[in-house]
């Protein structure tokens, strides 16, 4: 007998996510993800200067507002052929990386460690034992007794009160839940550090985008800040150094804490390296720019092909017809109107037509989109397999690194990637390899000011007729786009093609599944009210559906609903 | 002393994004003395930890869902306030609220909160602010202004002569 699971939402930052799953034998069989919330900002742009849409992009997720913003300047200057000054390019690739990390660590421990760590179960720790462990695994200096102790203590004071507060409401005690009392110990501990290390990252944002959380220097044919060695007005070498010492703090912390924690819960969930495999037809495109062509760049990407590394295809640069041309979106399954087939995102429409859910018909405000016909998974994972695949040094290093501090608990190899937690993994070497990036972006804008380059802009001009444009970039969780027609200097046609709506995708124009909804079959769910494995496979693709709404609601205190049908 | 007065929401989804319209007139409206800070949240989460931590009082501005007719000013303040912010069934929703109760976590939350908004009327796709909430931002920012004077921060509003 098969009972129907209803999550709604599963996120509350970024707008909802419904996930209904039908549940056969303790395991899900059959997956729908639906985003509940219509995503119209496209209208928005239409008739507007190209120049301001940055500003307006940023604004549709609180979480990504960087992303946005960059990838929207990226669209004109495409569309205008228009080259960017390399100190720009260092710096928007600083915010890029910066923004990354600070992403990539706030999901880990903020949004997804809960999953998997039992807070409750920290209490039950010997705060000796724990530090030994950590000491064991890592050279961090925040490992010691007295700071677990510390943490213990306050934590017992805090459950005491009888208000969890931001533990409140977590599967505590659910069958799930593996971690030794210790080990849930320094996770606790490396949570509460991870709250004071990510600042270092928002501080990178804000010193180069001159205001966080919507950064203000970006425009198109640059970014908008002055360079001087030594005036105090603008970004003076005296800041930059302030920019490095956080950078150094936060590359201290992703290698020998984050990593590492990653590592350690996979080694402890190996039966997690078999769930979660759904899609493995993955892409990515290249990113952290070396020129202002967009042509060459530090870190690769591309198509892999059936999980299968010796099928990667490059994407060589921000103009690869590969890219542009492969691209549509489906409407089939979605609450727009349609009938014409999968479309170009040139030539994407947006014009809602909401119908009810209706499990085999329209179900959701995501479209459907797909490379070549085919749906795909989008982020970190796509990203640390393509960078493998193209030989890319420093990411075959960490892959291996955290691959051998897993088998030291549990034997497993590359192909235990494809996974659930497989996904945490790749998050995890993605950030360590950015980390180092950002160092290295940092090296060159200096190296640069110092030959006496202080270049950061290239003004835009835009010809009569139309003209077309993607702006693409490998966001934190996965390919973005931004696709603009411009028409006489005017926006006629702006398509947003989002990571989440890869991942979270209904079925496509040939009624296949999304990448949610593929890897969440065979999903186990030991308590059909509690189902806290949907919930790890879900968060594992750190869902953002980009269309944040915030409305303080006094009446309908239920903001996550379960329901058992 | 330490104020914080945030906006909080979507400036896409009209009336959504009133706590943002609203605190972008403030300084336009009265004299700001510099112990305020003013901050656009957006729809942010954990990005504004190290803004709201350690403060004296935080005063947020947003569209509240009351159940009242649209344009309606609302104000939660005490026993209102951790009861609305405790009304989450989940660990993984980070948003405003979170962060508040993350610094509650670390024992540096604002000293005192209030929260200060309207009814919305529209939450349509749109930059505007609907006719009747537009109407009731003057009296949204004096509602902000009394707040300021109770924590013993009086200010005024900018005169037509100095204007």
């Amino acid at each position: 007998m098969s009972q129907r699971v209803t999550i709604d939402p599963v996120t509350r930052i970024e707008g909802h996510l419904r996930v209904d799953v039908e549940v056969d034998g303790g395991k899900v069989k059959k997956a729908w993800a639906s985003g509940q919330m219509w995503r119209g900002v496209e209208n928005i742009l239409i008739g507007r200067d190209p120049r301001d849409a940055w500003a307006i992009t940023q604004r549709i997720c609180g979480v990504c507002t960087t992303v946005h913003a960059l990838a929207s300047v990226r669209a004109v200057e495409n569309a205008l052929q228009l080259e960017v000054p390399v100190n720009a390019q260092y710096i928007r690739n600083m915010i890029i990386l910066a923004h990354a990390v600070h992403d990539h660590i706030v999901h880990f421990y903020h949004l997804s460690a809960l999953d998997w760590v039992d807070v409750t179960s920290a209490l039950k720790a010997d705060p000796g034992k724990a530090a030994s462990l950590a000491e064991s695994l890592s050279t961090w200096s925040g490992n010691s007794k007295t700071e677990f102790a510390k943490v213990k203590d306050r934590l017992t004071g805090f459950v005491g009160t009888g208000q969890l507060g931001i533990f409140t409401n977590g599967y505590w005690g659910h069958p799930a839940m593996k971690l030794a009392p210790e080990v849930n110990l320094i996770a606790v501990v490396h949570y509460l550090q991870a709250l004071e290390v990510q600042r270092h990252a928002n501080k990178v944002v804000s010193i180069l985008g001159g205001k966080t959380p919507h950064i203000q220097n970006v425009v198109v044919g640059g970014v908008a800040n002055a360079l001087a060695i030594d005036s105090q007005a603008v970004l003076t070498v005296e800041r930059l150094l302030a920019v490095k010492t956080w950078i150094d703090q936060l590359a201290d912390f992703v290698k020998n804490v984050y990593l590492i924690d990653v590592a350690v819960v996979g080694g402890f969930y190996p039966e997690w390296t078999a769930i979660g495999r759904g899609i493995v037809d993955y892409i990515s495109v290249p990113d952290i720019p070396l020129d202002g062509k967009n042509t060459q760049f530090a870190l690769p990407g591309g198509h892999i092909a059936g999980g299968d590394l010796a099928s990667f295809k490059e994407i060589k640069t921000h103009n690869d017809a590969y890219f542009k041309d492969g691209v549509s979106e489906s409407v089939k399954h979605s609450w727009y109107q349609g009938g014409k087939g999968p479309l170009h995102p040139y030539k994407g429409e947006t014009r809602p037509q909401y119908t009810d859910f209706q499990e085999d018909g329209k179900y959701s405000w995501l479209k459907a989109p797909t490379f070549y016909d085919k749906p795909m998974q989008v982020g970190p994972l796509p990203r640390v397999l393509a960078m493998v695949a193209a030989g890319h040094k420093p990411t075959v290093d960490y892959a291996t690194h955290a691959l051998e501090l897993v088998s030291t608990i549990a034997k497993i190899g590359l192909e235990a990637l494809h996974s659930t937690i497989g996904r945490h993994a790749a998050r995890a070497v993605a950030c360590a390899v950015e980390v180092d990036e950002l160092a290295r972006q940092w090296d060159l804008l200096l190296a640069s000011m110092a030959k006496g380059d202080l270049k950061t802009f290239n003004r835009p001009a835009f010809p009569k007729g139309e003209i077309a444009g993607v702006g693409i970039h490998e966001a934190p969780r996965g390919v973005l786009s931004h696709w603009i027609v411009i028409d006489d200097g005017k926006i006629k046609n702006y398509q947003c093609v989002v990571p989440t709506t890869w991942n979270a995708a209904p079925r496509n124009e040939k009624d296949e599944p999304g990448a949610y909804e593929a890897c969440l079959a065979g999903t186990p769910v030991a308590i059909p009210d509690q189902p806290l494995e949907v919930l790890r496979t879900v968060h594992s693709f750190d869902p953002c559906l980009a269309c944040a709404v915030h409305v303080v609601d006094q009446e309908t205190r239920a903001m996550v609903s379960v329901k058992v049908a | 002393m330490r104020i914080v007065v945030l906006g909080a929401g979507n400036i896409l989804l009209t009336d959504e994004g009133l706590g943002v319209r609203a605190i972008e007139r403030l300084p336009l409206s009265y004299c700001l003395p510099p112990a305020i800070r003013i901050i656009d949240a957006g729809t942010s989460g954990m990005e504004m930890l190290e803004d709201l931590e350690g403060l004296d009082a935080l005063i947020m501005v947003d569209a509240i869902r009351a159940g009242k007719p649209p344009g309606t000013p609302i104000r939660l303040a005490g026993d209102a306030v951790p009861v609305f912010f405790r009304s989450k069934l989940s660990p993984h929703q980070i948003g405003l609220a979170d962060v508040l109760a993350t610094l509650e976590l670390l024992g540096r939350a604002p000293k005192y909160t209030a929260i200060l908004g309207m009814q919305p009327e529209s939450l349509a796709l749109g930059m505007e602010l609907s006719e009747t909430v537009e109407a009731g931002i003057p009296e949204l920012l004096r509602m902000v202004a009394d707040e300021l004077a109770t924590l013993g921060m009086h200010i005024l509003p900018v005169t037509a002569e100095a204007a």
